[in-house]
């Protein structure tokens, strides 16, 4: 019977076009439809798109036709390929009388054009005099076009006509003028600044959906500066107050539900208003409840509402009553069976937490079913909240979770963001150093060259600098453990890049410090390594400067060193790399072997990659050698000043280098006034008596080269020079006096310098080894502002910095007329965690929780443990523990008696788990 | 809602035949290129709330396509085809949202067809989740027990009574009879 209808149906339409369309539109639809694979799709579209060129040009193609012609364009661009030789037509189409061509004609330009192509200039006439239409319907047509067609530019072409239309007597145009507005706003906010008080007139409309559009642009205008809207809280609470009393149209409603996007809409703007002001937030506590109390929350426009409403309450001053409600709704979310609703659940639950840290306790189950559940979104979604949660108590096993999650997912772009995040919390709460260091591994195993090259060498470092203590046998501990843990790694297949750089790194360092391996055999490693990378340079590099270390230990230790065939067969290759760097490296690999014992000792000392390296800038070791020369008869040597001043006689006046009156210099580049080149041409040279600054200089040319952030750190000034080049060329035309600019010479070869000798280069870099030791306290420090943003925009952190002069306003108001405040003092909102610096351990030590946790959580359980019945076996095991945690010493004794348990294998998967169970919220 | 998918699916069956019910397998079929940027057109409308609206019917062909951002047709074919691979490969229960880069895709199923909406970060999932339906409701009452064929035959039509709910990014109006008066006033001038 259905059947029956539904060709009924289809024929009654094909033959007689009610709809205006021809036979053959329908057909090519149909054939469309019943394409059973991408490549008939793509087929019958391409012999669309012929047969459309060729029709489409003919003359005098009735309107009709055209604009079924122009539905068949869009057919073809909404199935992935180039309509462009039809949209002149579809221009056209917007110049008929007809309404609903006129109307197909914009849609399909609107479809088919962006703001900024070339043909929207044709268009703008067209709306002009649209927009002056008698039939209000054009004017709508008109208006929507502009929405999607008018750009920066045009805008003033339009404005004036759409301002007037503000005040059409058809709701409908009033309300699409909004929108235009609304429109222009998004694109350049200073065309429609003046129109702010023409906005708020419309939000009194007398047409609710005006009034609705208005809260659109409202939204946005707030987004950008709350300030000049304070004011308009006392309306927006009234209007969200008749919109929750259905006072408004029954036609508004949906599902009962009375005007629901309204009201959400007006949440929205509610949160942003209400942030860090308790005035305004008072204004809105009523409002607020009222909506808790009515909306249903059996349907799923009811759940929206009120998950609006917890983000509002979450985002404006505090209520407790109120919160305490919101709370509830979580709650009721996250005990739902609808996936849906837990996902809402976790992320209310993340709003919460950011104010009532204590609430999480009460969903520890909840959360648990999240996070192991097989929904992949809900699983992220759960990262995220514990991401949020992460404290220096539970860092391990979040973390733990956040690896194997980014294991198991192959999408680049989530596994960049969460091993990211894994990084920023393992940077921030890590428990010791071997932990932080076997997270990372993982990390760069796993995400491997995703992860920033920052990343790599902070963890270098680390593992140089140990604990930053006097510890020493700790920090021994720490590396060889380290190396251990490499060779470990260095089994599997396919590692990354960056993980690859690392490890060489590490071996060449303290391969054989614990004397637990040969050299012969980390050097056999080490050729492993590049061999399963072939055509990877950088990692090249990182490979001869470990095997030189190694080799120069080991001679300075005064045993030989017998390199294995690979290894000089990889050396040997690289004396005609490509690379300059590497050519370089082998070099010096091969000059380094020459050495003596004692100079080797000297110049590649062990364990001195992290000791700051002193450069004698007056080169005084050269004192004896200069002296005899002048002696032999030499001329004294002159400085670059004193030999201009000379030559300033012969010189003509030069055009472009202003004011100085120099020389004209043929050999502009070789200017050798900065100590590091020349110092390190002598290690190259004379490696003799003054080892002290030469060995310095050396070991730091190898072990320097590992860093990424050196060369930047010199090749700034490069940058900077040129900015002053600049300056001198289209600065003032006037004259520049000689004072300003002299160092002007100098610099420039400075710069030179830098890119001329790249021995000079490490060791210049080296020089200035400030640099990377003040960078290591910043990254904590970005991540921490980055933290305060995102709180800012999610949470309105805002109220942390505001939140004083609302409180002072307060008192003030007490002492006057004003209703006495409630003395619910608001607790602060969470102080974003101190930025700890990584290698700082007395800042990652896990703090101790001022309330016991496992106090709080035997309570919990206890409680918990009537309602939930199947759960009992697992209560019991928690509160055991809980029990003999209590007995311990402290807090702290417990967390290290899970470290054990983990460490023994107790990992926490499985449903329910009391481990991970404590853990998260211990 | 079940009257909705009861209605909603008996016609759908019938009318495309075969090819609708035919098995599903769109892996093998999507040749998608998964590097390309779909971050560009992004930045420039960072404010709005709803970036896309997508109709897609379970072998991922389009049936309808509204982008509130700018992307050319190559960016636009790959996000579809990426969108509608991970929104297929998705069983009933699990959640009806999906973040996909820097989009969450709310995503609602009617018998064979799909209807994808594209958000930023910041809006209420559950709320686009019942604003489908209400686009959902609103065409069925302009077509009367719509269906994919009429969605298809009238592709203008569909977009008419979208371009009314959601401007700028931002949704309008809900109101049926505000959606659907300018639209069937247009049907009667013609």
């Amino acid at each position: 019977m259905e059947q029956l209808k539904t060709i009924g149906r289809e024929l009654a339409m094909g033959s007689q076009g009610v709809w205006g369309s021809s036979k053959e539109f329908l057909e090519l639809v149909k054939t469309i439809g019943e394409a059973k694979s991408k490549a008939e799709e793509e087929r019958i579209v391409l012999a669309e798109i012929e047969s459309l060129k060729r029709r489409i040009q003919e003359p005098d193609v009735p309107r009709k036709k055209m604009k079924e012609y122009i539905m068949r364009l869009v057919y073809v661009e909404m199935l992935g390929h180039d309509a462009s030789f039809g949209y002149i037509h579809a221009v056209k189409m917007t110049h008929d009388d007809n309404l609903l061509l006129k109307r197909s004609g914009y849609l399909a330009v609107t479809l088919f054009l962006n703001e900024d192509h070339d043909l929207i200039i044709l268009i703008i006439n067209t709306i002009q005099k649209d927009l002056k239409s008698d039939n209000y319907l054009v004017c709508c047509a008109a208006l929507t076009a502009v929405c999607r067609l008018i750009n920066e530019e045009t805008i003033p072409a339009v404005l004036p006509q759409i301002v007037e239309l503000l005040n059409h007597q058809k709701e409908l145009v009033r309300k699409k003028a909004v929108m235009a507005l609304h429109r222009f706003f998004q694109r350049s906010p200073s065309t429609v600044s003046h129109l702010f008080p023409a906005f708020q007139e419309r939000l009194c409309d007398r047409d609710p959906s005006v009034m609705s559009a208005v809260l659109c642009a409202l939204y946005d205008m707030i987004l950008v500066n709350v300030k000049p809207f304070k004011h308009l809280v006392a309306s927006l609470v009234s209007i969200l107050k008749q919109a929750v009393e259905h006072r408004l149209p029954k036609s508004y409603d949906y599902h009962r539900t009375p005007a629901p996007f309204v009201q959400i809409k007006l949440l929205k703007i509610l949160a942003l208003l209400g942030t860090g002001d308790k005035a305004a937030s008072e204004n809105m506590f009523n409002v607020l409840g009222d909506i808790l109390k009515r909306s249903d929350s059996t349907s799923n426009i009811g759940n929206a509402i009120l998950y609006e409403c917890v983000r509002t309450l979450t985002s404006i001053y505090t209520n407790p009553r109120l919160l305490q409600n919101a709370a509830e709704i979580t709650a009721k979310f996250l005990k739902s069976d609808s996936h849906n609703l837990k996902y809402m659940g976790i992320d209310a639950l993340g709003r919460l937490i950011k104010i009532t840290p204590e609430c999480a306790e009460n969903h520890q189950l909840a959360v648990i079913d999240c996070l192991e559940d097989p929904d992949d979104t809900l699983k992220r979604k759960t990262l995220d909240l514990l991401y949020k949660m992460t404290k220096a108590n539970n860092v391990e096993v979040i973390v733990e979770r956040m690896v194997e999650y980014i294991r198991n997912i192959s999408d680049n772009h989530y596994k960049t963001e969460i091993s990211s995040r894994v990084i920023e919390l393992a940077e921030r709460y890590a428990p010791s150093n071997q932990w932080f260091i076997q997270t990372m591994n993982q990390v760069f195993e796993i995400a491997g060259d995703l992860v920033p090259q920052k990343v790599a060498h902070d963890l270098m470092r680390l593992i140089a600098e140990g604990a930053g203590e006097e510890d020493e046998d700790a920090d021994s501990h720490l590396r060889s453990s380290a190396v251990q843990a490499y060779l470990q790694i260095l089994k599997e297949p396919k590692l990354p890049s960056i993980l690859l750089q690392v490890i060489s790194w590490v071996l060449g360092e303290y391969g054989i410090a614990d004397g637990s391996h040969s050299a012969e055999f980390i050097i056999g490693k080490l050729c492993d390594i590049v061999a399963t990378r072939p055509g990877d340079d950088k990692l090249k590099g990182y490979v001869v400067s470990a095997i030189t270390k190694i080799c120069a230990f080991e001679k300075a230790a005064g045993q030989t060193v017998d390199l294995i065939p690979e290894c000089v067969s990889f050396i040997e290759e690289l004396y005609a790399s490509h690379s300059t760097d590497l050519q370089q490296r082998v070099y010096e690999f091969h000059a380094v072997l020459k050495l003596d014992r004692d100079t080797l000792a000297s110049i590649l000392p062990m364990d001195a990659s992290c000791e700051d390296i002193e450069v004698d800038k007056d080169l005084s070791f050269l004192n004896s050698f200069v002296e005899s020369a002048l002696a032999n008869g030499s001329r004294p040597y002159l400085s670059d000043n004193e030999r201009r001043g000379m030559g300033a006689m012969t010189t003509l006046a030069s055009n472009n280098d202003a004011g100085t009156s120099s020389l004209l210099r043929f050999q502009p580049y070789e200017k050798p006034s900065i100590p590091e080149p020349a110092a390190a041409l002598v290690t190259a040279s004379h490696y003799s008596q003054d080892a002290i600054d030469q060995h310095d200089i050396y070991s730091s040319a190898i072990t320097v080269s590992t860093s990424s952030k050196a060369p930047e750190s010199s090749s700034n000034d490069g940058t900077r020079l040129k900015l002053e080049g600049v300056q001198k060329k289209w600065g003032r035309p006037t004259y520049t006096p000689e004072a300003q600019v002299p160092k002007n010479p100098i610099n420039i070869s400075d710069s030179v310098k830098v890119s001329s000798s790249a021995a000079g280069k490490e060791a210049s870099s080296r020089n200035s080894s400030a640099p990377p030791y003040t960078e290591r306290k910043q990254p904590p420090q970005e991540i921490s502002a980055e933290k305060k943003k995102l709180a800012a925009s999610l949470f309105g952190s805002k109220a942390g910095d505001t939140k004083a002069k609302p409180a002072a306003k307060l008192q003030q108001n007490g002492t006057s007329k004003k209703a006495p405040a409630k003395p619910t003092s608001p607790p602060p909102p969470a102080p974003a965690p101190p930025p700890a610096d990584l290698l700082d351990l007395s800042d990652s030590l896990p703090q101790t929780p001022s309330v016991d946790p496992v106090d709080q959580l035997a309570d919990l359980i206890s409680v918990d443990s009537s309602a939930a019945t199947s759960t009992t076996s697992l209560v019991e095991q928690v509160f055991d523990a809980g029990k003999v945690a209590t007995k311990g010493p402290s807090p702290q004794a417990s967390l290290q008696k899970d470290a054990v348990s983990r460490q023994v294998g107790v990992t926490p998967s499985g449903g329910t788990n009391p481990d991970l169970f404590k853990d998260l919220f211990g | 809602m079940d009257r909705w998918s009861a209605r909603w699916k008996i016609p759908m069956r019938h009318r495309l035949g075969s090819a609708i019910l035919a098995p599903a397998s769109p892996a093998p079929r999507t040749t998608m290129h998964r590097s390309q940027s779909l971050l560009r057109g992004s930045c420039k409308t960072s404010k709005m709330a709803i970036r896309f609206v997508l109709l897609v019917n379970k072998q991922g062909q389009t049936r309808l396509a509204q982008y509130y951002e700018q992307l050319t047709i190559d960016e636009r074919r790959a996000l579809e085809g990426e969108i509608v691979r991970k929104c297929l490969a998705r069983t009933e229960n699990q959640c009806s949202f999906v973040e996909h880069r820097n989009y969450k895709v709310v995503y609602r199923r009617y018998a064979s067809l799909f209807f994808l909406i594209g958000v930023d970060s910041e809006e209420n999932e559950l709320a686009i989740l019942e604003f489908i339906h209400c686009v959902v409701e609103t065409m069925d009452r302009y077509f009367g027990n719509v269906c994919e064929l009429d969605i298809m035959y009238h592709l203008e039509k569909a977009h008419f009574i979208l371009e009314e709910m959601v401007m700028n990014g931002c949704i309008v109006e809900t109101n049926k009879s505000n959606i659907l008066g300018p639209i069937q006033l247009m049907d009667k001038s013609f």
